[in-house]
């Protein structure tokens, strides 16, 4: 074994201690610049994953549990639902709340595998367009949502749910 | 000095492991279907028809069995949440993260059972 710095094997001069400002800035885990960012990221999955066990468990026992469960579900019943404020502003809390920590668990999970700096990026790029379009299109639909369609007579539809007859006659 | 026999080169990192490759499994599986069940239910913007067509695929048997799976890995991810975060906050989280986990299986187990027989139960009752 051939040694050229005589230091290496002096540690008679002393041995600086761990992150003493030799290392270089761009292996440090501070002033990376995305630090805040990947703190605020993993504080978000553990506040709305708490959030979400509740919207999530109370949607499945509404819908699955309670009445005749999956035989119940048909347009009536979601124009039912969304005639209460409660049920809109709770779907869509949980649309916004697990599309944004379905879309941060997505991009953990490209980081970890997608050793290519392109493949990286192209995954990314796919992900957040899909999610801003899932985001954008069920905002939409739960709010431009009409219950009480009429045929081109005026006539209610079969399948409205019942509350139309008594607000439209 | 004991040989240990390895077998391969595989990280056996147990519990905390496998608990971990199950989290990940079941959220991407969960992502999947949210961007189908958000595209399924904006159907009511198109037509009644066309929703309760779609929608009646859920009520087809392969697909009664798809959503036992599909709740089971909501409910392993929520619970499995739950540990993480007691990990990382409780002061006795890493210590017992072990147990944790078991507990995470058992109320697994418990909360599956019932919603299958339910589940089921309502299936048969509405076909």
């Amino acid at each position: 074994m051939t040694t050229k710095n005589p230091e290496a094997v002096l540690p008679a001069h002393g041995i600086e201690a761990p992150r003493s400002g030799r290392i270089d800035p761009k292996y440090l885990r501070s002033g990376s610049g995305s630090g805040s960012f990947e703190m605020a990221a993993w504080l978000f999955m553990r506040i709305s994953g708490l959030a979400l066990i509740v919207l999530i468990f109370v949607h499945l026992w509404t819908n699955l549990m309670m009445g005749d469960g999956i035989h119940q579900i048909d347009f009536g019943f979601v124009a039912g639902k969304w005639a209460n404020p409660v049920w809109q502003f709770w779907d869509l809390v949980m649309l916004w709340l697990a599309m944004l920590h379905g879309t941060n668990g997505m991009r953990t999970i490209i980081d970890d595998y997608a050793e290519k700096d392109r493949t990286r990026v192209a995954l990314k790029g796919i992900l957040f367009v899909a999610s801003a379009v899932i985001i954008t299109l069920g905002t939409l639909v739960i709010f431009t949502f009409e219950p009480c369609l009429m045929d081109s007579s005026g006539e209610l539809l079969d399948s409205v749910p019942a509350f139309c007859h008594d607000v439209v006659g | 000095m004991t040989q240990t026999k390895t077998g391969g080169t595989l990280y056996r990192g147990r519990e905390g492991m496998w608990s971990w490759v199950v989290h990940r499994i079941s959220g991407v599986g969960i992502f999947f279907f949210l961007l189908v069940h958000v595209l399924d239910t904006s159907l009511v913007r198109v037509s009644p028809e066309a929703y309760d067509a779609v929608i009646g695929a859920y009520k087809n048997p392969i697909m009664i069995v798809g959503e036992i799976g599909l709740v089971g890995g909501i409910v392993f991810h929520a619970f499995n949440g739950l540990r993480i975060i007691l990990v990382d906050f409780w002061k006795q989280g890493t210590r017992y993260h072990r147990q944790l986990l078991w507990g995470v299986v058992g109320l697994w187990v418990i909360t599956m059972a019932a919603f299958t027989v339910r589940h089921l139960m309502l299936f048969f009752q509405g076909a």
